[in-house]
């Protein structure tokens, strides 16, 4: 780890935190502190900039016209499609689909690949930590055919357990689709380990990299998997657009997602022939403004540094979890040995949702619910949890003010 | 830094929190004829609510099971108590004025709500208007016996 990367003075916080301009909100007469970057994260002026830039002098619609604006905002358009494979260390900017976020990424690739490669019988193997997007997806497509999707059960710690994980794969398994980290609990899955055992059995690899993206440097590959999904709103970029990566041959041999404009290289009545990827991916009017904020938030990331960043967030979310784990009646869910920026629990004398709304009073943003989840709210039996989540520009100061919240909350609810 | 004054104490009113430390009727109702379970998917908070209606479709008594929040918890307890005695259409209609004052459609102070008067301060919490009214959802649903699970959403 380079000296800049150790947690400390060293990172400046103060600094970043100027480039985001919400973090000056005022909620009910607090300073925001936003604890909710797992389910968005909040975008610094460069990206704001640079979507506006669009707007203002490089917007047409892409890859059709003569004129110059349309020259312009394909040159955009492309050059951010080029910035974002150097981003996730993938060889070739024609694996990079522009889709609305991880939820489509998710389901392009089932609907695709799954269409590709599921006959009755085979089997889809995913944990038992997935988000729903990781789910239905695979159950929307396996269903139809007679494929079985299948879950690996987690410890008690939160990590997936590799054993039961290793006995249910078999001959059967086609797709293994995994979370790189877990957005309810911040585990860290071996993705290494688990591509090397899935591709011993011939299978297929997708991954959830929402969570991933904002936390850790990505290289697909070298993590050796099939399809990579992200989404730009988790990693300080605009909603509404994210990356699906796909490896060339695949993208190649799996049919189209959506048939439109763009997508096509000739069509007849009779007989269409497809653009060649990643435009057979694309159908139709893309957002075109977002992947050139996608882009920049790419850029200020690597500005700061992902190695500074993944060393900032544990020095916070230690100090959180230190400070948590002092709360009587509180048990904090996921004891990952690696973990990332999220801190989840349920307290014994205040449910999640009174909570989350006299953190609210105290300006203290948090996420409270079942975080799209649910099997993995069943493994727990909690019906719910609260969830801090950090991101580059959260301080150990807003940390103790998430505890002063929860200590105000049990004086009104404890029994 | 939190002031116990204002908002807050607006919404847990004393009432909430008792019922919601130590909820009334709460429990399985063996004699019970009309059941009906409620879901808020947005929490993923359950509840069962029994009724035991007779022959002139009095409510004589209600209980339910279920974990959930203090709002959803003491609503729960306070409806059980506002049920007993009431027939059909005045609880369809105690239903009515419930979630319309939750939902702030009606200024505070229907005298027809009685002691439910102490959820008027939900108005001013749009994401928890669906924690007050989730026991309501689940009355509706067993009043009509419409045999599916009540969502609040």
């Amino acid at each position: 780890m380079s000296p800049s990367a150790t947690p400390g003075s060293a990172y400046p916080v103060d600094r970043i935190r100027e480039d985001f301009p919400i973090l000056r909100e005022e909620v009910r007469g607090h300073r925001i502190a936003y604890l909710d970057n797992a389910a968005s994260s909040q975008k610094p002026l460069s990206v704001l900039d640079a979507v506006e830039d669009v707007y203002h002098h490089g917007y047409a619609n892409i890859h059709r016209g003569v004129h110059v604006l349309a020259e312009r905002a394909t040159a955009h358009y492309e050059r951010s499609r080029r910035r974002m494979a150097a981003f996730i260390g993938s060889g070739s900017a024609d694996e990079v689909i522009f889709v609305r976020g991880t939820t489509e990424g998710l389901n392009l690739a089932a609907s695709c690949l799954g269409r590709h490669v599921l006959r009755e019988g085979d089997e889809v193997l995913l944990t038992e930590m997935e988000h729903h997007s990781n789910i239905v997806p695979w159950q929307m497509v396996a269903g139809p055919v007679g494929a079985r999707v299948l879950a690996a059960p987690v410890t008690d710690a939160g990590e997936l357990d590799l054993d039961a994980f290793a006995a249910l794969l078999s001959d059967r398994t086609r797709i293994v689709s995994v979370v790189h980290i877990s957005n309810a609990l911040g585990t860290v899955n071996p993705v290494r380990k688990i591509v090397r055992m899935a591709k011993e059995r011939g299978a297929y690899v997708v991954v959830d990299g929402a969570q991933a993206a904002p936390h850790h440097p990505i290289r697909v590959r070298e993590l050796g998997c099939d399809f990579y999904a992200l989404s730009g709103h988790k990693m300080y970029g605009p909603s509404g657009i994210g990356v699906l990566w796909g490896r060339r041959e695949l993208l190649e041999a799996i049919p189209p997602w959506q048939g439109g404009g763009e997508m096509i290289e000739r069509v007849r009545f009779d007989r269409t022939t497809y653009a060649p990827p990643p435009a057979k991916f694309e159908a139709g009017t893309p957002n075109i403004a977002g992947p050139v904020g996608l882009a920049a938030a790419a850029d200020y990331l690597e500005g700061v540094g992902l190695e500074a960043v993944a060393a900032h967030e544990r020095t916070v979310r230690e100090y959180a979890e230190e400070r948590l784990g002092d709360v009587p009646g509180l048990r904090i869910l996921g004891a990952a040995d690696e973990k990332a920026a999220v801190v989840s629990f349920v307290l014994e004398d205040a449910h999640p949702h009174d909570l989350g709304t006299v953190l609210d009073h105290a300006g203290v943003a948090v996420r409270t619910g079942h975080h799209c989840a649910q099997p993995l709210m069943d493994r727990f039996q909690v019906p719910a949890t609260v969830r801090a989540s950090f991101g580059l520009y959260n301080t150990t100061a807003e940390v103790d003010r998430l505890v002063a919240g929860i200590e105000a909350a049990l004086e009104i609810f404890r029994p | 830094m939190i002031s116990p004054g204002g908002g807050l104490a607006d919404l847990y009113r004393e009432v909430i929190l008792d019922h919601s430390r130590s909820p009334r009727n709460r429990g399985e109702m063996a004699e019970a004829n009309r059941q009906a379970d409620g879901f808020n998917p947005l929490c993923g908070d359950r509840l069962r609510l029994f009724l035991r209606v007779d022959a002139d479709d009095a409510v004589r008594e209600a209980s339910f099971v279920g974990d959930g929040c203090a709002i959803s918890t003491a609503s729960a307890s306070l409806l059980t108590e506002a049920l007993r005695g009431r027939s059909q259409e005045e609880a369809l209609d105690l239903i009515r004025r419930f979630r319309a004052m939750v939902s702030g459609e009606t200024e505070p102070g229907d005298p027809a709500l009685g002691k439910l008067a102490v959820f008027a301060g939900v108005r001013d919490y749009p994401t928890r208007v669906k924690c007050a009214t989730l026991a309501w959802h689940t009355l509706k649903a067993a009043l009509l016996k419409t045999g599916e699970t009540a969502r609040t959403e």
